[in-house]
């Protein structure tokens, strides 16, 4: 097969599984398990950009993936409470009279749509501006992005009346119109977010193959060296990570009406670091592959927590290390294994490489 | 003048000066070696005009001031160099490596678009590189040679109009130095080029104008002819049995 057939075919399997496959076979539970799973997946393909293609080591995705989140929730408790009323929470807890003014806008539904994905890429362009022009890389960038994420919980969890705090926004009944507890409607989630998930594949698989893709991996490989060539790797690094954290965002938005809750404890440090694993389980670099790792560490999350939850823990540990050790290209890589071996004569596979 | 004009270039790495007021004029057209012993400082004049360590003093080239841009900026001039051990990305092929130096003026739509065919400045590149029968590789796994000729590619398509090779034939068989020394000829028809060279019969072919660095000072400038006469230079340098 070429390589072209085999990516079509790759989305057409994946369509097909997501589609029909997947809410033929698993029930409303499973079901709505897998579209929570579905958006760590968004995220992880924006990471596996950021990080597999770009080198940056994006362990503070939860900051992304909760400005979506809430500016999605904001919306939707809004939309709950109905015209002129508070959600719930901030009579209970704040005691206040009168809406916060940065909560205003988000009444709004095509606001606070846009600001699903363009507010963390907006966040993502002013940080990463600072970040990436004083050349912080490498485990600096990667400490920065976790001192981010703690330091977005923190800051929620501080502001009770007006985000909820370490509880969130919670109790989530609908969703533009339709109502949350409605199977039916619940399903109509699940296929919005495989639709989103096909999309940013779709939309990285086209930033890979691009020349801006061989250019980003030359900056991952050589950063000082392209500056020899005339390019800032500053912005080509920039563009990688605005992107991510709009998926990330995206990603965020779509949970909301998927599990009905976002807070603090799902996008902090911990849940940043779940997002990467799954991308080293699956491979960083290639296309499918973080999608692919961070839908298996949730469901095993899921599977062990559901039997013996202290030992999820440590297992997660594991899942990081043994990746790095002694599969650095992750699931991807097993199956580019197998490929090379049955193809004659490897079609240049430099882009799906994996940097050891 | 045209060319590239160095005066009292000073390079000081915590208070070890490296350069010591070097004074260069290197006319456009020109192909000019620069040799000296081990640490006299050609490399890091090479730094000094391409912006990547901190110098003092003056570089002009076609009437731009160089001294204090990034980069980057210095490059967008039309100023290319090589490294000395070969700096190429090795896990894209030869051919996404000179695609790449082909673009830095690329606007956003054609970056986002995948590269179909070969540009023709990068076809003619392999050509003039000789690397086209190998343009599908990565990069990482060409012979030494053949990489230092990929650099020289990556400036071709570039548009370098000054190129400043640290050390290009090291390592290279004697074929492969022939090779590059006519390819020297070829490049320095519409651009100057200041090649780093410790091989001194390489620089008898194909060196234009020599200039003898030694420790972060200019000691001779000539022919090579009135060079290797020169009692100081045969004092630090050809001295040593290179004659
Ligand atoms: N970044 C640096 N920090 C400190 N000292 C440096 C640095 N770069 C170079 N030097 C010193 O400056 C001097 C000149 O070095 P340079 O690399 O320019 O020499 P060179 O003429 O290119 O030598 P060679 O022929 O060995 O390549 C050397 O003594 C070297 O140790
Ligand atoms: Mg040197």
């Amino acid at each position: 097969m070429s390589p072209r057939l085999r990516t079509f075919a790759g989305f057409g399997i994946t369509a097909l599984l997501l589609f029909a496959v997947a809410p033929l076979v698993l029930g409303d539970f499973r079901l709505g398990l897998l579209a929570k799973y579905l958006c760590f997946a968004i995220v992880a393909v924006g990471i596996g950009l950021a990080w597999g293609r770009g080198g940056m080591l994006a362990l503070g995705q939860g900051v992304f993936f909760g400005l979506g989140g809430y500016a999605m929730a904001m919306h939707l408790k809004l939309a709950d409470a109905g015209p002129g009323e508070l959600p719930d929470f901030m009579t209970l807890y704040g005691q206040l009279d009168a809406l916060p003014w940065w909560w205003a806008p988000f009444a709004n539904p095509v606001f606070a749509l846009l600001a699903t994905v363009l507010l963390p890429m907006l966040v993502a362009l002013l940080l990463g501006l600072l970040i990436f022009r004083r050349r912080v890389r490498g485990a600096y960038f990667a400490i920065l992005s976790q001192a981010l994420a703690a330091a977005f919980a923190i800051l929620l969890i501080g502001q009770q009346g007006t985000t909820g705090g370490t509880n969130g926004l919670t109790d989530i009944q609908g969703f533009f119109g339709y109502d949350l507890n409605d199977p039916v409607n619940r399903r109509m989630i699940y296929f919005i977010i495989a639709t989103a998930l096909l999309l940013m594949l779709l939309a990285a698989w086209q930033l890979m193959r691009s020349r801006y893709g061989e250019l980003l991996v030359a900056v991952r490989d050589a950063e000082e060296r392209v500056r020899f060539l005339g390019y800032d790797p500053a912005n080509v690094k920039l563009v990688a990570y605005v992107v991510a954290a709009g998926m990330a965002g995206l990603a965020g938005a779509l949970f909301v009406p998927a599990v009905g809750i976002i807070s603090p404890a799902l996008i902090g440090v911990v849940p940043s670091i779940e997002f990467v694993i799954g991308v080293a389980v699956g491979g960083r670099a290639s296309l499918a592959g973080p999608a692919i790792g961070a839908i298996a560490v949730a469901w095993a999350k899921t599977a062990l927590s559901e039997r013996v939850p202290s030992a999820w823990t440590y297992f997660e540990g594991l899942l990081f290390v043994l990746p790095i050790v002694f599969l650095p290209g992750g699931i991807a890589s097993l199956v580019r294994l197998r490929r090379r071996r049955t193809a004659e004569a490897p079609a240049a596979p430099a882009l799906e490489k994996v940097p050891s | 003048m045209t060319g590239l004009s160095v005066r009292d270039l000073r390079v000081v790495f915590d208070g070890f000066v490296a350069l010591d007021g070097v004074d260069l004029e290197v006319p456009e057209g020109d192909v000019r070696f620069v040799i000296g012993p081990n640490g006299a400082g050609k490399t890091t004049m090479i730094d000094a005009i391409t912006g990547l360590v901190k110098a003092t003093g003056h570089v002009g080239f076609d009437g731009q001031d160089l001294l204090g841009r990034k980069v980057h900026r210095i490059a967008r001039l039309g100023i290319g160099r090589t490294f000395q051990t070969a700096a190429v990305f090795e896990e894209l092929t030869v051919l996404q490596n000179l695609d790449i130096a082909a673009g830095w003026g690329r606007r956003a739509v054609s970056l986002l678009r995948a590269r179909r065919g070969v540009p023709p400045e990068v076809g003619k590149a392999l050509e003039t590189v000789r690397l086209s029968a190998v343009r599908d590789q990565p990069a990482g796994t060409l012979a030494h040679g053949q990489k230092q000729w990929l650099e020289i590619g990556m400036l071709l398509v570039q548009d370098a109009r000054l190129l400043l090779l640290d050390e290009p034939v090291a390592g290279m068989s004697h074929d492969e130095r022939d090779a590059t020394g006519e390819l020297l000829g070829v490049l320095s028809r519409d651009r100057t080029v200041l090649v780093i060279e410790h091989d001194m019969d390489f620089l008898r072919r194909y060196a234009r104008t020599v200039t003898v660095m030694h420790a972060g000072k200019v000691l001779s400038e000539g022919s090579v002819a009135e060079v290797q006469a020169d009692p100081r230079v045969q004092e630090v340098y050809l001295g040593r049995g290179a004659s």
